[in-house]
């Protein structure tokens, strides 16, 4: 093992890449990687692109030997390379930094940073000396604010993610893997991640960056693979390509730009106002899309919480039909439905069914007599709303584990119409979907506003820091900043630039 | 998943079940397999097996039951003291299921966030048994429900709704209950009149050559395969067992739905100590020692997950099976109690060692 913190100039000039040739994967009967071929050379930032479920998970748990391929093959500086297990590809290596953060929250940042290798005094660890190793990566990473002393488990979602980053750079690896790092990071965190990347290319170190936002890859990669249905797609090389050329590339198709049709809007459906009187009454009427922008933590999420009694009514009065405290106690047989930003968390029960979790809101509605639950008719059920929805991949019966982000989203909005609601609350609806699902999303939400197959068109809330989202698909966008909301103006007279400003003009930038 | 997935995930114990069962007619031969000692392994599994069959549902939905082994003991010491006080079998035997219902009534709000329902029935149980001295029961009764209820408005009102994790108040309850129960008879045990309900495990009363015991497992067992499997209610603890919040966010009653299953579990354990009052005839403070092992055994190899979500009754009477095959098995052929028990343990940690490598397999 290494030891030490800086980059030697030895590692600089020894050459070498990791080369994956013909790797496939299988899970049952789902191809999750098929015959792909890839080289990450050192000195090099590789971008991996692809929509959810094109397989970028596979292929990165196959690098860093969490997922052993059913074909193909791996070398390593020309030596065959087949780890059993993440340590080992991180002897070999190579340093993964997940999504899903995998550090331990009881222990200190110093003794995260040098797990499974802390340095020793005799017996003892040297706790003086971790600390000033973690120091080090944290300052590497810009992110000295960091006390390495400190447990993790005090630290925000941000700062977390930076220890991670720290841990890859202080094991000193010839590659690193960084799975959507941008994820959790504010502005000035991201940016500086960038320049730790160029910093670590600099230094001849290999860096796969999978991500989704395509301006970052755009921004730092060499070359970007495109990756669709496990298969690789496409690559360019900087300079070949453009963002249109990509989003074709992962959706293999044009997008059709999404069209919003002029809808009139009804009667009143909820009015929302601060009950210290600050700031503006949002209201949403039948057959309109109201969005809400602001920062995370503007107290947007607090806002659907309240209105659908997932929390108690303090911040918040609501008032018209939907606005009432009895809808809040039994929101979905009031007609209200509500998709959560936490899909994994709170969203859905991931070991249960596909049918299951689209139908538990109203079992009673597929049940013979409400009690009598028959399981091939909760199949048909869901079934059919799994069609309407544009579900693919597995049978409703299987676990909703099985499905990729964005088909979990649908099922996640296909419960909404089971339900039949008739206002929807929307949380982040489109958070880590890949652009076919998103379209597919807006496609719904914007049917259901327009009251397409339905006797009265539904009132749409939706809360989202996508801003692009918000233009195509709302009415009117109201924006939240410290946890007053501004008047809801018509999105005709909002444009990025204006809602971006509006959401952070107190505190005059990102984090 | 496919078809033949589903075959294979329902099947799956039941394949451990013939294995150690062909085992063990091969080890032990015609003793073995003669058709009394069938009827036997039915009648050693039903006290376990209706005990487990609760605890299905309260492992389903993320819970645990340290406590069944006490509840048991206490819910024998019931029935005793009805059929000594002159009470007929049936209503010695509803007494017997009360009582474990209602210990699943309290733990049940203890785990679901409702300490004011377990504050008033501590308070109406201790003023009652104070009070009986010196008012009599009927008075002493009423003065308690008083007390009982203000108890609970003035819980309901100033406790905190502290939602307590179900491993610690059943360990409580596990020391707690098996102290009631020896309470209860003035730390002894009551051997009461025959009465009718000393035949349930035995030959003596049986129906289509088995005892009604076996009968009233199969029963017990029905009707929770129905509830579980065929009812809102039943996803509705799949779904809390699975991922709580989600159940909240669906409008899940999740508090009710978490008293109900441990009402119904603990209840189930009720029925055991009917049918271990009649296996032992008579109430001991002491029986049924680390049957709460057992039954988590038991349902654990019937394919449940321990974090929640996932359960089924087949499974577990599948898993109840297999515990009394090897015990009985052992039996046979001759082997010490000590061999005995670590072939148990070592029965337990390979049949869900291998249900957990066939579902990833499956899963793959």
């Amino acid at each position: 093992m290494h030891d030490g913190v800086a980059t030697g100039p030895t590692a600089a000039s020894r050459r070498g890449s990791l080369v994956l040739e013909g790797v496939g994967v299988r899970y049952g009967a789902t191809v999750a990687l098929a015959d792909v071929d890839l080289e990450l050379r050192r000195g090099e930032v590789l971008g991996l692109v692809g929509e959810n479920g094109a397989g970028k998970s596979t292929l990165i748990g196959v690098a860093s030997g969490a997922v052993r391929p059913d074909a193909g093959g791996m070398t390593l500086f020309d030596e065959p390379y087949a780890p059993i297990s993440p340590l080992e590809a991180r002897r070999r290596g190579i340093a993964t930094i997940h999504q899903e953060l995998s550090l331990v929250p009881h222990l200190t940042v110093a003794e995260n940073v040098r797990l499974g290798s802390l340095p020793t005094r005799g017996p003892f660890v040297d706790v003086a000396r971790a600390n000033e190793i973690a120091r080090e990566a944290l300052r590497r990473v810009g992110a000295e604010r960091v006390d390495p002393r400190t447990r993790v488990l005090e630290l925000a979602p941000a700062e977390r993610q930076l220890v991670e980053i720290a841990r890859a750079v202080a094991e000193e690896r010839s590659f690193v893997v960084l799975d959507e790092p941008t994820s959790s990071l504010g502005r000035a965190d991201a940016e500086h991640l960038f320049d730790l990347v160029e910093d670590l290319r600099a230094h001849g170190v290999g860096i796969l960056y999978v991500s989704h936002a395509l301006e970052e890859v755009d921004r730092l990669c060499d070359r970007v693979v495109v990756l669709r249905d496990g298969r690789r797609v496409a690559s360019f090389a900087r300079g070949e390509y453009d963002d249109g050329l990509l989003v074709h590339a992962m959706a293999g198709r044009e997008l059709e730009s999404f069209e919003r049709k002029g809808r009139a809007p009804g009667e009143l459906l909820l009015e929302v106002a601060r009950r210290d009187g600050r700031g503006a009454t949002l209201r949403v009427r039948r057959g309109e899309i109201v969005g809400i922008a602001g920062l995370v933590g503007s107290g947007r999420t607090e806002m659907l919480r309240e209105c659908f009694g997932l929390e108690e009514r303090l911040v918040y009065d609501f008032s018209g039909p939907f606005g009432d405290e009895r809808v809040a106690r039994s929101p979905w047989r009031r007609g209200v439905g509500l998709v959560s930003e936490d899909r994994a968390g709170e969203g859905l029960a991931l070991s249960r069914s596909i049918a299951e979790n689209l139908c538990l809101p109203r079992l009673d509605r597929v049940a013979r007599a409400g009690v009598w639950l028959s399981p091939s008719e909760l199949g048909r059920a869901a079934d059919a709303w799994c069609g309407r929805v544009g579900v693919r991949g597995a049978g409703v019966d299987s676990a909703v584990r099985s499905l990729s982000g964005g088909n979990q989203q649908k099922v996640a909005l296909a419960r909404l119409l089971h339900a039949d609601v008739e206002l929807l609350l929307l949380d982040e609806p489109t958070r880590g979907v890949d652009v076919g699902a998103k379209a597919a999303i807006y496609r719904i939400v914007s049917a259901l506003a327009q009251g397409e197959g339905r006797d009265l068109p539904c009132g749409v809330l939706v809360v989202s820091s996508y801003l692009p989202e918000l233009l195509a698909l709302c009415d009117c966008v109201a924006v939240a900043r410290n946890g007053v909301l501004g008047a809801a103006r018509p999105v005709e007279e909002w444009d990025e630039h204006a809602l971006l400003a509006a959401a952070t003009a107190r505190d005059g930038g990102f984090a | 998943m496919t078809r033949y997935g589903q075959v294979l995930r329902a099947l799956g114990p039941l394949v451990g079940l013939v294995a150690v069962w062909v085992l063990f007619a091969v080890l032990a031969g015609s003793d073995f397999v003669a058709l009394d000692n069938q009827r036997l392994m039915l009648v050693q599994t039903a006290v376990v097996g209706t005990a487990a069959v609760g605890a299905t549902f309260v492992i389903a939905s993320g819970g645990i039951d340290l406590s069944v082994g006490s509840t048991i003991a206490l819910g024998t010491m019931v029935v005793a003291l009805l059929l000594d006080a002159g009470a007929g079998p049936l209503v010695a035997a509803l007494g017997g299921i009360a009582a474990g219902a209602l210990v699943g009534l309290q733990v049940g709000c203890a785990v679901a966030g409702r300490p004011h329902v377990v504050a008033a029935s501590l308070v109406f149980g201790v003023v009652s048994v104070l009070a009986s001295e010196p008012l009599g029961i009927a008075l002493a009764l009423l003065v308690a429900a008083a007390c009982g209820a203000i108890a609970l408005v003035a819980g309901r009102r100033h406790l905190p709704q502290l939602e307590l994790s179900p491993f610690i108040v059943t360990l409580g309850a596990w020391g707690a209950l098996r102290g009631l129960a020896k309470g209860v008879g003035g730390n002894q045990p009551i051997y009461p009149d025959d009465r009718g309900l000393d035949g349930l495990m035995s030959s003596a009363e049986s129906v289509l050559g088995l005892p009604l015991g076996v009968w009233i497992l199969l029963a017990v067992a029905a009707f929770a395969a129905v509830l579980l499997g065929r009812t809102p209610f039943g996803r509705n603890v799949l779904a809390v067992g699975s991922n709580v919040r989600a159940a909240r966010l669906c409008g899940v009653d999740v508090r009710r739905t978490l008293v109900l299953v441990y009402v119904f579990g603990i209840g189930c354990a009720g029925v055991a100590a009917v049918l271990q009052y009649s296996f032992i005839t008579m109430g001991d403070p002491t029986t049924a020692g680390g049957y709460e092992l057992a039954v988590i055994a038991a349902v654990v190899i019937g394919g449940a997950s321990l974090s929640g979500g996932e359960g089924s009754i087949r499974g577990t009477l599948v898993g109840a099976l297999i515990m009394t095959v090897v015990a009985n098995g052992c039996v046979k052929v001759g082997l010490s109690n000590w061999v005995q028990e670590i072939v148990t343990g070592a029965i337990i940690v390979g049949a869900v060692a291998l249900d957990r490598s066939r579902r990833a397999s499956l899963e793959r």
